[in-house]
This record gives structure tokens, sequence and C-alpha cells, in this order.
């Protein structure tokens, strides 16, 4: 399969980083070579927060995603900044609840998914990420899905394991639309 | 499936000291270092170790100082400006010829500068950085597995001869994750017989002091630190050269620009020209034969920074300016993307051909 290159962008505290890190570790877990690089500073006060993610079958030289495969917007400011930057054949996923417009491109694919209100609708709030990682994982098979437990286990984080299960749920139910 | 954890690599230095023997961390926070003194306020109170949040970098630095007197292992993390704040403290402990770890998770400068991730105090770390004649063994990991590696490692060299050593990494490295495992490690035996742990009236006073007021004797001890140091060049050097057998042009390049710079060599190879890479461990001592060989048949050299322009120089000392050397840089956070320097590659590539 090569080489993917994920960017994830969207405001601070909407988990970006750990979706990030819960596709590295899906990675990790297929043998591959990952790298999860996060924009840190001001912006993980607030603000806009991104991560660069590589998931591999050879080792990665810059871990620095500037051309994404799979670019994931969640939100207005993320698809203006990168929309462009998206790799000729790419997709881009976006949040429907909190961007109303489509994308320019003609040479990508995108996937609009109403993660922000289905997390609500259903008892998942603050998980509209893990409702776009299902969408992703569906849409992606070079990501595979035999680690999605596993690798969920390892980014809960022991004081928070009482969110595994919602977690998982989240992902399934953007599996599933 | 694997055993591999993701790590950031500020974790992964923190991890690996822990693993080392390390139970002594004196810190200040600074952005983008900040996550080692997190872990080891985390890890140090379980396992008897000390970690201190000093009242300053300076503070810090010299309760690194003390401990390292008494012979224990122990280290310290900063940032740029905060490792020009531990300046004095590591030219005393060079002074002193103790074994310490300090960490330099580089960002853009000079003064307070940005967050974002540099090399610019490449001169700083390979030319001693503080006062006096003095160097620090400084180490430049390009990975997170490095990050730990060079951690056993340069608490080993530290001890083995007697001087601070220097993990010179970059913002990237430190906030990056990448799958990284320990190795088993044994410290090195070696007996720290000159630390001041208490005679229990059984010996002579060991003293530890950098004040020596007769110019004799000082020359004296100069001069033997000077032979150590002559010793650490000639075992010590390490780099990774990557496709350089062949290469006409050849990329120096460490940290985070080698990993950049690594895929324009590929994209370059796959354009058919023959691009190399040497990407100096040690910044110094600086690899300086692996450059003189690639200097038997490459055209040309190409320096690829974070800053504007430090390492060039040793790479053009180290081809004694026999072929030319080529900046390729960003500077101030910035950092070159593959196509610029696959750009560079070009257009020197352009540039003999035409000869």
């Amino acid at each position: 399969m090569g080489t993917t290159q994920i960017l994830i962008a969207g405001f601070g505290g909407q988990g970006v980083l750990f979706a990030g890190k819960f596709l590295a570790y899906m990675g990790l877990m297929e043998d591959k070579q990952v790298s999860w690089l996060p924009s840190y500073g001001p912006e993980m006060r607030g603000g806009t927060a991104n991560c660069s993610v590589i998931i591999s079958d050879e080792s990665i030289g810059s871990p620095i995603v500037s051309a994404p495969d799979i670019l994931i917007a969640m939100n207005l400011p993320s698809l203006d900044k990168y929309e462009s930057s998206v790799a000729s054949g790419g997709m881009i996923f976006i949040d429907g609840t909190l961007i109303s417009r489509g994308i320019e491109r003609n040479d990508v694919k995108m996937h609009n998914i109403d993660a922000t209100k289905l997390a609500s609708q259903n008892g998942y709030s603050g998980l509209s990420n893990m409702i776009i990682m299902g969408k992703v994982i569906k849409e992606c098979p070079a990501l595979g899905n035999a680690y999605v437990e596993a690798a969920l286990s390892k980014v809960v984080s022991e004081r928070h394991r009482n969110l595994y299960d919602s977690n998982l749920a989240a992902v399934t139910l953007g599996y599933n639309i | 499936m694997t055993d591999k954890v993701l790590m950031k690599g500020n974790e992964a230095i923190a991890e690996a000291a822990i693993q080392a023997g390390c139970r002594f961390y004196f810190g200040y926070p600074i952005t983008p270092q900040t996550e080692i003194a997190a872990y080891m306020a985390k890890r140090m109170p379980k396992i008897s170790g000390t970690f201190l949040q000093a009242e300053s970098e300076i503070a810090a630095i010299n309760m690194v100082y003390g401990v390292a007197s008494a012979g224990k292992r122990v280290m310290t993390s900063s940032s740029s400006p905060g490792i020009s704040l531990k300046s004095e403290g590591i030219s005393y402990i060079a002074g002193c010829d103790l074994p310490a770890l300090i960490v330099n998770v580089q960002r853009g400068g000079p003064g307070l500068g940005g967050i974002q991730p540099s090399q610019s105090d490449y001169f700083q770390a390979t030319r001693g950085g503080g006062h006096g004649d003095y160097h620090v063994i400084a180490l430049a990991p390009a990975s997170v597995q490095e990050m730990a590696d060079l951690t056993f490692k340069g608490f080993d060299l530290a001890d083995i001869y007697r001087t601070p050593v220097m993990i010179l990494a970059d913002g990237t490295m430190g906030q990056m994750m990448e799958p990284v495992k320990m190795k088993d490690y044994t410290p090195p035996d070696i007996n720290k017989d000159w630390a001041v742990t208490g005679t229990k009236m059984m010996r002579e006073h060991n003293i530890i002091n950098s004040l020596c007021l007769d110019p004799e004797s000082l020359e004296i001890s100069n001069f033997k630190r000077y032979e150590k140091y002559k010793t650490i060049c000639e075992k010590e050097a390490m780099c990774e050269e990557y496709l350089t057998n062949d290469a006409d042009i050849v990329i120096a390049a460490f940290g985070i620009a080698a990993r950049v710079s690594k895929n324009a060599v590929n994209e370059a190879r796959a354009n058919g020209l023959k691009v190399g890479m040497i990407r100096p461990i040690t910044l110094w001592p600086f690899p300086k034969d692996a450059f003189e060989r690639a200097a038997e048949k490459a055209k040309a050299f190409i320096s690829v920074e974070l800053s504007m322009g430090q390492m060039i120089e040793d790479v053009s000392l180290a081809v004694r300016c026999r072929k030319p050397v080529y900046l390729c840089n960003r500077a101030g956070g910035m950092i070159p993307s593959p196509e610029q320097v696959l750009a560079k590659i070009n257009e020197i590539a352009n540039m003999s051909n035409s000869k």
C-alpha cells in the first residue's frame, strides 16, 4: 500500500490530537511504520490545532504532512486552510454540522459526516472526532480495521477507562453511517 | 502485533533516563520540552527519585552540579534560552570534569525567540557554549527511538569520560510520537572514586572545584582535559551514511533536517541523480572522516539546516574546502520542505552539468 499521509485539523478541544494518536496506534498494531506530529504551543490552549499522521510500509522520512492523502477538517477554518493542499485523488472528511460549504476541488473525494449532531443525538457529546474516525476507517481500507479495539485501549488512558465504551460506540456509529 | 509503544520524543528521553539509572532531575519548564519535566514529576517520586522544579534554570543546573559531584547520574533539560542560562553551570561542570546529561530541545532564536523547532544552537552546543576551553559531547537524535538510545549512550559517555553530554534535539523531535522500544540496558562498570560522598574517616578528602588561581596548574588541567577530548574525537564520532557510495552530491543534515532531506534524496535518486546523505549523530566530535571520504568522489555538498548556516562551517572544514558546500536552510522556527531540498539538489546538479 505504500504510504498514507493524514492531516487532522480543527479547534483545540475537538480531540484532533487524540484521533491522530488512535490512527497511529492502528498502524503500529498492523506492524507498520508510523509517525504523529502535533502542532504545539498556543493552539493547544484553544484556537486551531492540527496533527500530521503518517502510516507507511517503509521507514518514514519527514514526519511533516504537507500534501495529505486524507484531510479531516473538523471546522471551516481548517477546510479553508488545507483544502488546496490535499494530494490529487485524496479524500476530505468534513464535519457537516460545523461546515456548511462543500469542497471546491473536483479531483478529490469528499465525505460529509454530520458528526457533531450525531454525537449529541446519540449521547456521545465530545466524540464527533471518533464518529469521523469510524467513517475514515470504513472509506480507507489501507488503514485496516483489525485493531480498532486494541488501538482504542492504548489511547484511552487508564484514568479515563470509563470512556472506552463510548469511544468504541462512536467509532462504530461512524463506521456504519 | 508489536510490543512497541508510541511515545513523544520528550517522553522517550525521560523514560530512557530513568531506565539508565538517573534518579535526579532538576529543571524549569519551557516549551517545547516540558513533557520531560512532566514525565519526571510523575515517575520520580514512585521510584524514590528526585524531581525538583527549581526557581530558575541557573538554580537547576547548579543542583545538577551538586549531584554530579556526589557521583550520581543526573540530568536537566531545557530549550534554547534556558540553555543559555545554564551555560555558566555547564562550564563549571566541565571545569570539574563531572558527568551530567543536559538536554536541549531547541526552539527558534535568538533572544526569547519563538517556540517552533530550530537548530540554531549548533554553535553553542559544539563549541562549548559557556566560557573557557571546554567541549560537551553533543548528540543529535533523528527519531524518537534515537531520543531514547542516545539518552542511554549519553549517560554512559558522560561517566566514561567524566564530561557533560548534551542531547541536541529540536521541537519536532521532542513533540512527535513514533514507535519506541527501550533497550535492555546494563550500565558500564565505572568506579567513581573521585566523588564527594563523605570520607567516613577512611580516606583523603575528594575535592571538586573549578577555581584554580595558579595559572601553571590551570594550564595543566586544561592540557589534560584536551588529551581526553582527543580520545573522544578518535573514538566516539558517529554518523549514518545513506547512499553515499556513488554520490555526486552529498547532503549533510542532522535531526529533523535529516528526516526531511531523506525524502529529497529518495526523490532525487528516483529521478536518476546520484545523491546521498551523511547524518552526523555526534555533532561534537564531528564525524570528519565520513566527509573526507565522501569528498574524494562527491562534486558538491549541501548542508541542510534549521538555522542561518552553522554546521556548514564544520562540513567545509571536514572537506577542507576541496569541494563546494552549499546551504539549504530555513530559520526562526521554520522547517525546510523536501521540495526545497530537492530544488537545491537540482540546482547544484544542473550547475555541475553545465561546467
